[in-house]
């Protein structure tokens, strides 16, 4: 698999499918291991950190995870950036140095990051709220490189980590939502201040310190030791039913109240993102925001949520470059996007030049 | 103790320094702890997990380690890293696992402040760790080799990849 072959398909979390996928996009959750006789990443040396790049490959191929390995630090600024805005690999993973790589499975729904800020970070997202099947997975990956790799481990402490904010099971458990309701009547930061009342993070589309984009919000657990895996994924799928509700309420009430206004900023969207000759990152997440809702509310019937999905992915800058084969420039971007969108949105469900 | 802002139990004890030798202190729920710790302009988007984990190591640190032994405990650093307290209360980051051996005393308070429950209660790994001292005399061996290389000693390298090799190889790698 190439990276080129990536551009050609899109990871199964975007499908739409799974419960709940008209406001859960995707469920994940990630493991941080690190190897017992080897320094932090932070602190290793060069040749240290090949020496546990090493051992974590031997480790995949061994326990026949069948993944992909992409060397990360061979790579351009341009193919990392591409790998961040597809989720696979953290903005610290790319901008850091060294020998550094994630392995990757053929859906994308396994990505194991080497030499982050952790060894090892061990990620499993599907569609979907489904954080117990995500579990599942991700613990039986852990076994099988656990059959391979000493972890640095404590019984008092358990896994340890380069940050003590993650110590213990070393687990983030998140679900990536799409709340554009909460958003548009304002009750979107009560609901926040409610979920870091009880010592959940939000934070936006792309990780910590981002701007939430596109109505799309993270929310995962803070505490990482103390309580075990399934306690910490219970706080999670007791406390995500509850904001959905509020989403769903809130969608509702302006379908009821506000049908037409509502009615006409959709189709307003639509009109704009399947015509524009030009147009910019953020204007795009925020019109696909409004087309998303209307097609979960039943106001545009001629175009497939994966669609929409696979778009606030493809209109990344990174990803219109590797698909004109060069850098562009903003203007030539904000074209290429137009472009782009005008042929993904004319055809519906199909994706032309792309074809699985 | 309740919380200074609200009326809500106040979990987070901090003490800023305002200038040398003078302290002030602050006892506040989590909430206000955050809000107290961040700067003023991130309201909405919580600071960045590891940034609050650097701001707390500061804060905690400040209370233990001006109580126990000052600038003492800062300056101690880890054998087989070599990483110092200070180091780590400037980045939030550790340098090795035998770091939470080494510096329990200052970091016990700060998992508390961050996780409530200072004891892991999860996943075991199937495979019990292997000799924690044998891990550590592998960093502490290899960087010895580090520096016999760079030292030119080249008996003594051979000597301690021998020792390396031997350990590696009863760990089953």
């Amino acid at each position: 698999m190439t990276l080129d072959d990536l551009t050609k398909s899109s990871g199964e979390w975007l499908k739409g499918t799974g419960p709940e996928s008209d406001i859960v996009m995707c469920s994940r959750i990630r493991l941080a291991r690190n190897l017992a006789d080897f320094p932090f990443t932070n602190r290793a040396s060069r040749a240290e950190k090949a020496e546990i790049e090493a051992h974590a490959t031997s480790a995949f191929a061994a326990a026949k995870l069948d993944l992909d390995y992409i060397d990360v630090n061979a790579l351009s600024p341009l193919d990392r950036q591409f790998l961040v805005e597809r989720q696979i690999i953290s903005r610290e993973l790319s901008s850091s140095e060294g020998p550094r790589g994630v392995a990757l499975s053929s859906h994308e729904n396994v990505a194991v990051m080497v030499n982050e800020e952790d060894h090892l970070r061990v990620q499993y997202m599907l569609s979907g709220f489904r954080l117990a099947e995500v579990w599942d997975a991700v613990n039986k990956i852990d076994d099988l490189l656990e059959e391979q790799l000493a972890f640095a481990y404590s019984p008092q402490l358990g896994y340890l980590t380069a940050c003590p904010t993650n110590v213990g099971t070393g687990i983030r458990v998140g679900v990536l939502l799409h709340l554009p309701g909460l958003v548009q009547n304002k009750q979107i930061d009560k609901v926040f201040r409610a979920l870091q009342k009880i010592n959940l993070a939000v934070r936006g589309l792309y990780g910590e310190g981002s701007q939430a984009s596109g109505d799309f919000y993270q929310i995962s657990n803070q505490q990482t030791l103390g309580k075990s895996e399934t306690e910490l994924i219970r706080i999670l799928t007791d406390v995500v039913p509850q904001v959905l509700h509020y989403e769903r309420n809130a969608r509702n009430t302006l379908l009821t109240e506000r049908r037409e206004h509502l009615h006409d900023q959709v189709s307003r969207a639509y009109g704009v993102l399947k015509t524009a000759q030009r147009i910019s990152s953020e204007e795009t997440m925020l019109l696909l925001s409004s087309v998303r809702m209307g097609i979960n509310l039943g106001l545009i019937d001629d175009l497939s949520i994966s669609v929409v999905n696979e778009l606030f992915i493809q209109t990344q800058p990174a990803f219109l470059q590797k698909l004109g084969g060069k850098e562009l420039g903003v203007e030539e971007r904000n074209i290429a996007r137009a472009t782009y969108l005008r042929t993904r949105l004319s055809n519906g469900r199909q994706a032309p030049r792309h074809e699985r | 103790m309740k919380c200074q802002k609200c009326a809500k139990p106040a979990t987070f004890h901090i003490t800023d320094i305002v200038e040398k030798g003078k302290y002030r202190e602050a006892h506040l729920c989590e909430e206000h702890a955050r809000q107290h710790l961040a700067p003023a302009d991130e309201s909405i988007e919580p600071p960045a997990i590891s940034e609050l984990a650097k701001k707390l190591a500061h804060s905690v640190g400040a209370q233990a380690g001006q109580a126990a032994s000052g600038s003492a405990s800062d300056a101690r650093a880890c054998p087989v890293c070599q990483i110092t307290y200070l180091e780590f209360r400037g980045s939030g980051r550790l340098g090795c696992p035998h770091d939470y051996e080494v510096f329990r005393d200052e970091l016990m308070p700060l998992l508390e402040n961050i996780h409530g429950e200072p004891r892991h209660s999860g996943k075991v790994p199937k495979r019990a760790p292997r000799n924690t001292r044998q891990q550590t005399t592998l960093i502490q061996l290899r960087n010895e080799l580090k520096r016999a290389i760079v030292a030119e000693e080249y008996e003594t390298a051979a000597r301690l990849r021998d020792r390396i090799k031997g350990i590696e190889l009863e760990q089953g790698r």
